[in-house]
């Protein structure tokens, strides 16, 4: 057989060395008079001066985002975007893979630099939620759902609900551990200055909420929020130009499991976050124990179990024995969610991956304020829908 | 033939099965047929309470993940649980049809893009 013909496509720019992270900015989360332009807007300019980065410096915008056409009416974001910052005629893209569009971000950003098309890219994830209804908000991120799903009323709470159910009868766990998950991850946003919820809760508020998809209650699960958080990448030698102290991305990795959630061998495991984790893992040459910090998304309390599950962090069926013996807290062996995580953060769709990578970001460059950890090397994991798609990145301190 | 509504699995090269039907299985088998599992029982794997429902669905909305035994084959199916119905993890149900599960157009879908009838669960 003969081969095809093809055609080599070449870049100006020769393959570069790592990709380096040089500065990041969020916005206050919760509810938020700014619509989706503005929000974006606030934090583009806020990483733009957290890098020291000119906007006509910018080669590539990134920005994540569900869906601000279904929640705004207002579509055509990213180059709205490059125009307010003034980063004409830099290259924009959106990036929407529901709640996990800002990993997926990541993911674009690091490629675009990795692969030696950008010097300097900008990624700004951000959503636009508080001005609807729960029940609408609830029913757009259900949207993403199969029809066979959607039909019979299937919200991503109610997933949560199957699962947690699942989880505590298969392995015997106690309904408080999932509650000390939430009395965690507030506790740690209480030092979260841009965290929508700046408050301790105990164990008995959560126990005693009211049931939202049962046995997960109020507590249980993240708020509705507006938000927005951006990251400057570009390789590791331009990132010397512009700061002493920088990350550099040295794991990353992307993987789904399948549409229709009930049709997984295991309703305990998220093969999106093994899959991802294992490329993540390979590409920085670690594993789960080297790991200083770890921003999970804990959109449900179960989700953070599922996580460190299948990220290796803990046996399966066993996460919920490191939360009962405060393995996870910010003094603990691995503190997880040191920035509240979303359930005390808030969750604006877009924005939530890129804020996990803010938060090892200033983790990893000892800039966290009252929540740094000891840590030269973070992991963040961001699930889309229900572990339908996954983005697991690894951040180090530049050496 | 019947006329009658049917709660339809899909068959694949490789021997799975699935509901809903897929142009291909997970390991990309192609179709090879159909399994009829409108009379047939299945096993409740989980279920929960939600109260929290979007536009067009009852409240509350219980809902369930049950396991059907095709040939040896494991096949799971996700539904409302029938009104008034109390479950638990391993009862057994069996599929009752409903001519509209949630309200069509209350949502954000659009009405014509899918079907909303389908199949619920009573314990048996």
């Amino acid at each position: 057989m003969e081969p095809a013909d093809y055609i080599i496509l070449t870049c100006e720019k020769p393959h570069m060395d790592r990709v380096a992270v040089i500065g990041a900015s969020m916005t206050q989360f919760g509810q938020r008079d700014a619509w989706i332009r503005e929000l974006l807007s606030e934090a583009g300019e806020g990483c733009l001066a957290d890098a020291g980065v000119a906007p006509d410096d910018v080669e590539h915008l990134y920005v994540s985002n569900m869906a601000s056409g279904e929640f705004e009416g207002q579509t055509g974001v990213p180059n709205a975007l490059a125009h307010d910052l003034g980063a004409v005629p830099a290259y924009t893209q959106r990036i929407d893979q529901t709640s996990s569009s800002g990993g997926a971000g990541i993911y674009a950003a690091w490629q675009s630099v990795a692969s030696g098309a950008s010097d300097m890219t900008l990624l700004v994830g951000g959503e636009k939620m508080t001005h609807r209804t729960t029940a609408e908000a609830t029913d757009v991120i259900a949207s993403l759902t199969h029809p066979a799903e959607y039909k019979h009323g299937v919200t991503l709470p109610s997933f949560a609900g199957l699962t947690a159910r699942r989880y505590l009868h298969e392995y015997d766990a106690p309904r408080e551990s999932l509650a000390k998950v939430a009395v965690k991850n507030h506790k740690n946003g209480v030092d979260n200055p841009h965290a929508q919820f700046q408050k301790e809760v105990d164990l008995e508020t959560v126990m005693e909420s009211p049931i939202i998809a049962d046995p997960l209650r109020l507590y249980d699960f993240c708020p509705i929020t507006d938000g927005s958080a951006a990251l400057m990448l570009c390789p590791e030698s331009v990132a010397e130009e512009y700061a002493d102290d920088y990350a550099v991305i040295t794991g990353i990795g992307g993987a789904t499991d399948t549409h229709v959630v009930h049709e997984r061998e295991d309703p305990t495991v998220m093969g999106g976050v093994v899959e991802s984790s294992e490329e993540a893992y390979e590409m920085a040459g670690i594993g789960p124990d080297d790991l200083d910090v770890a921003e999970l998304h804990d959109m449900f309390t179960i989700l953070e179990f599922l996580q460190m599950e299948g990220l290796g962090i803990a046996d399966q069926g066993d996460a919920w024995k490191a939360i009962e013996d405060g393995r996870t807290k910010r003094d603990g062996e691995l503190p997880v969610n040191t920035s509240g995580g979303l359930k005390s953060k808030g969750h604006p769709l877009g924005a939530s991956g890129v804020a996990q990578g803010y938060e090892i970001y200033k983790q990893v460059i000892g800039d966290a304020g009252p929540r740094q950890v000891d840590a030269d090397v973070g992991l963040a994991c961001n699930v889309g829908g229900f572990g339908n798609c996954v983005i697991t990145t690894i951040m180090e301190e530049a050496q | 033939m019947s006329d009658e509504p049917r709660l339809e699995a899909q068959r694949y090269a490789d021997g799975t099965v699935s509901c809903p039907s897929h142009p291909r299985g997970l390991s990309g088998a192609e179709q090879t047929g159909t399994v009829d599992l409108t009379d047939r029982t299945a096993e409740v794997i989980t279920w929960t309470t939600s109260t929290a429902t979007p536009p067009g669905v009852r409240e509350p909305n219980t809902l369930a993940i049950v396991e059907f035994d095709v040939d040896g084959e494991s096949v799971r199916v996700l539904g409302q649980i029938a009104t008034d119905a109390d479950v638990e993890i391993g009862d057994t149900v069996e599929p009752v049809y409903a001519d509209e599960l949630r309200e069509p157009g209350a949502g954000i879908r659009e009405p014509e893009s899918q079907d909303w009838d389908g199949f619920r669960f009573d314990p048996v």
